[in-house]
């Protein structure tokens, strides 16, 4: 989207520009003292005078940003001193603008959507959008800035620290807030905003420079991550609705990571995964304490875990012994119909032909939940006044998983097993050449991605309540592949929040649950097209898909340099 | 420099047979692309393998390294017969380089590097996942080494470069910095200046130079003439499969034989006598087949 305006007729209209886009972002501030929408049934109920809803709240943000990147530069080049340069003032107005526009106007697609029509949309509502507009159209005539030098700024380790711990908390009120908006066009006006936000903290240069920051304090940042998420629970007041799904996307993720280790690093395209989290589901479900649990065998959870994972690497060994000598599309076909035979054996091992092992598509129902040193997970308790569900132990459980396999992934990648995958990923003829098992690495990383899927559907079973055969189809198996490709294939960042988006989505997202697979396709296409190495992009890939953009990839490779001074290599990966 | 390849610790005696290919034959259904080729490399010697377009040297290569397992005849390197799998011909002390240039692209200079002490190490997923002490033995050891390697084929700045990004001689050096990564006594260069302007062809050589001074054996394709007479103890000229002439430089360039191979036959022979062309047409396909 880049409107092509002469750099003449920009220099020309520079004070009027920016005059209207100031005008646009005060009517935005103002427009949320004034009702949006007449009656209370759409967003979070936007009807009043003088008292904005928490929406509009954080709605505000984006306008004072705009107002902000606006008047600041009216103070004069001199004073500014090297802060002009240092920030992309004019360039972040702009996208800030845009994307005000884009979340006004979800926010009222939705108010008209919900309230069935467009004159339910009140006086605050038209101001928003007449100051979106204004700002829209006038900010693009603002002359562009240079790349902003944001990024390079020394900063003093506090500072650093600061801004990690500032991003977390920012991260966790907004995933609390997002989550607790229980109405679908209050949720996608919020994420809309979201992206805005993250659009103009990236043009402003913020994000690199936490990228830096994280670089540099690579334990605080991921000590605050993992804070945060264990925080989560927190925010909720006792709401299992939303720890379950939390709880969802943990076990989610941590399966999409165990793929992201065969079709990120090694390159294999596996359409079967599921089978591997099913094998886990199946085994901990049968190995528990349910009614109708099959097998007189009961060990506790810890060797429950050890057993599923064990089984499911086997079941990883059986299928890729045969079948890894194929590649590529071949590859493809053999553990697409491998998820389907796992599906059907599970449907018919009930005892008809056979051994009963799975009670058919009835599935094992009634499973237990956890019990640790005599702390049930199925009990609620209070933890600092707040009350912690059923879901949220679980949760915090995944999250402990969740960090082990991290740890396992990133320790795995960076050492001699991971450069091989990778080397297999690049050119296997070449990596065989030069000594390298591809057979046995091809192996290992089918079993070791299956072992970690295991362990994930072990703690699935118990926190399901009941494992049956048709939760395993071939469509998780392609959100798992969407997840990761989403994501960006090969890093643990992206594999997060792309298993966020793609488990999030469709539980807000509930009317829409008909068009989801829609949905899906039409993102998966525009990711495809703008941004083919996924949301966050994996160093040694990010070269791969902008090939022909030289100035990209000099500045890529110029950022790498940077951040590969940050890092120290002995540093990479955990220590246990 | 030397402390490079003092892990090997090779005994540079020029009487060592290292490599002996005894009637390699390779046939691709009706065609054979290499027939009844017996080549020896001693340790410390470079030896050039010339020869037209699609005379089979690559395809010849190829049966070395174990990409391909011979039709007939067998390879035996410092007396053990060569299995026909290219990691364990790795192992074994012999290692390539590429026609058209084979680097893991998106990964750094450094790691391509690591990659060809895979065979060398020994860290498995056990010692990894829990970070043992063999993996952080090894790692700062391949670390180190990989330095070592990239500052001896002149690339020490490159290290932290994806090596799409790096210009295409130093692509060229880089490989070469994997396969010495191998650790191995003998090095198959498969035209190692192909592309290359004559600076960086002195370079190449002087770096081949160098590697023969550590002690190793280098098997060299090319088709640059000075260069190959410049560098090589030895010479073998191979024309559709077969070997035409093998000597020192001076009797293979001098062989008319070879002359008629790359340039045609001299005018003198009668007018009726069709000049003998070039290229051997029938050996097209097979140099084909060698670079899929």
């Amino acid at each position: 989207m880049r409107v092509i305006i002469s750099d003449e007729t920009k220099v020309r209209f520079r004070y009027p520009a920016r005059a209207v886009g100031i005008v646009g972002a005060v009517l935005m501030i103002v427009s949320i003292f004034l009702p949006w929408s007449y009656g209370s049934g759409a967003l979070d109920d936007v009807g009043f005078y003088g008292a904005p809803s928490p929406l509009q709240f954080a709605f505000v943000v984006l306008p004072v940003l705009i107002l902000l990147l606006l008047a600041i530069p009216l103070v004069g080049k001199q004073r500014l001193g090297q802060w002009a340069k240092t920030v992309a003032w004019n360039t972040s107005a702009k996208t800030a603008s845009l994307a005000t526009l884009a979340t006004v106007l979800i926010g009222l697609a939705a108010i008209a959507i919900e309230l069935k029509g467009l004159v339910n949309i009140d006086v605050g509502g038209f101001t928003a959008l007449v100051g979106a507009l204004l700002a829209a159209v006038a900010t693009p005539f603002l002359p562009d800035s240079p790349e902003p030098t944001l990024a390079r700024v020394k900063s003093p380790t506090w500072l650093q620290i600061l801004g990690i711990v500032l991003m977390m908390a920012g991260v966790l009120f907004a995933a609390a807030f997002a989550l607790n908006q229980t109405d679908a066009g209050a949720f996608l006006t919020f994420v809309a905003f979201l992206v805005g936000v993250v659009l103009v903290l990236r043009q402003l240069g913020v994000m690199a420079w936490i990228g830096i920051a994280g670089a540099n304090n690579n334990r605080v940042l991921v000590l605050a991550a993992f804070a945060t998420a264990f925080a989560f629970p927190f925010t909720q007041n006792g709401s299992d609705a939303n720890m379950s799904i939390a709880s969802q996307v943990l076990i989610f993720a941590a399966a999409a990571l165990g793929l992201n280790i065969v079709v990120g690093l090694v390159g294999l395209l596996d359409l079967g995964y599921i089978a591997f989290l099913g094998a886990g589901a199946f085994t901990a479900a049968i190995l528990s304490e349910s009614a109708f649990s099959t097998l007189d065998f009961h060990p506790p959870f810890i060797v429950v875990v050890l057993i599923s994972g064990t089984v499911a690497s086997l079941l990883g060994l059986l299928i890729g012994a045969p079948t890894l000598r194929v590649s590529g599309d071949y590859l493809a076909i053999v553990t697409l119909a491998f998820g389907e035979i796992f599906r059907i054996t599970m449907n018919n091992l009930d005892g008809n032909d056979g051994p009963n092992l799975t009670n058919g598509s009835n599935g094992i129902p009634g499973i237990p939940d956890l019990e640790f040193l005599g702390f049930n997970f199925g009990d609620a308790h209070v933890i600092f006044g707040v009350d912690i569900g059923r879901f949220a132990n679980y949760y915090w459980l995944m999250l402990l998983v969740i960090a082990l396999i991290i740890v396992v992934f990133m320790n795995l990648n960076y050492s001699r097993i991971g450069r091989g995958w990778v080397a297999i990923r690049e050119d296997e003829l070449a990596a065989e050449a030069m000594g390298v098992n591809t057979f046995a690495l091809k192996l290992l990383a089918f079993a070791g991605g299956a072992f970690l899927a295991g362990v994930a559907g072990a703690v699935k079973a118990h926190h399901d309540v009941s494992v049956t055969p048709d939760q395993y189809v071939f469509l998780e198996s392609a959100f798992l592949l969407a997840a990761v490709v989403l994501g960006g294939m090969g890093t643990v960042v992206g594999v997060l929040i792309g298993a966020t988006i793609l488990k999030l989505l469709p539980e807000k997202l509930r009317f829409f649950s008909d068009y989801r697979l829609l949905l899906f396709g039409l993102l998966m296409v525009v990711m495809m097209q703008f941004r083919p190495e996924g949301i966050v992009a994996d160093e040694r890939r990010q070269m791969e898909f902008h090939d022909e953009d030289e100035e990209l990839a000099e500045e890529i490779e110029e950022e790498l340099i940077s951040h590969h001074a940050h890092l120290n290599p002995e540093r990479r990966g955990f220590d246990l | 420099m030397t402390q490079v390849m003092s892990g090997a610790g090779h005994h540079v005696d020029a009487s060592t047979l290292l490599l002996q290919a005894s009637s390699v034959t390779m046939r691709f259904g009706g065609l054979t692309a290499v027939n009844n080729v017996s080549l020896d490399v001693h340790a410390g010697e470079i030896v050039g393998l010339i020869g037209p377009n699609g005379a089979g040297k690559t395809t010849f290569f190829n049966c070395l390294t174990g990409l391909y397992k011979p039709t007939s005849g067998e390879v035996r390197f410092a007396g053990e017969l060569l299995p026909p799998k290219p990691r364990l011909v790795v192992r074994a002390g012999m290692a390539r380089t590429f026609q058209n240039i084979r680097l893991f692209h998106n990964m750094t200079a450094l790691e391509n590097v690591m990659v060809g002490m895979y065979s060398r190490t020994k860290t498995n997923a056990i010692d990894a996942v829990f970070r043992l002490p063999r993996h952080r033995r090894e790692e700062l050891a391949s670390t180190e080494r990989a330095r070592e390697l990239l500052d001896f084929v002149g690339l020490s700045s490159a290290a932290d470069m994806l090596s799409r990004n790096l210009p295409y001689g130093d692509q060229r050096r880089l490989e070469i910095a994997r396969a010495l990564a191998t650790d191995p006594k003998l090095l198959l260069l498969d035209e190692p200046t192909a592309g290359m302007n004559p600076q960086e062809t002195r370079q190449a050589e002087e770096l081949i130079f160098k590697i023969r001074d550590l002690g190793l054996a280098v098997l060299v394709i090319e088709h640059d003439m000075r260069f190959i007479f410049n560098l090589c103890d030895r010479v073998c000229c191979l024309v559709r499969g077969e070997v035409l002439v093998e000597g020192v430089g001076e009797v293979v360039q001098n062989d008319p034989r070879v002359i008629e191979a790359y340039i045609g036959a001299p005018a003198e022979p009668p007018a009726d006598v069709p000049p003998p062309t070039a290229e051997p047409p029938a050996s097209e396909a097979g140099k084909g087949s060698a670079d899929a």
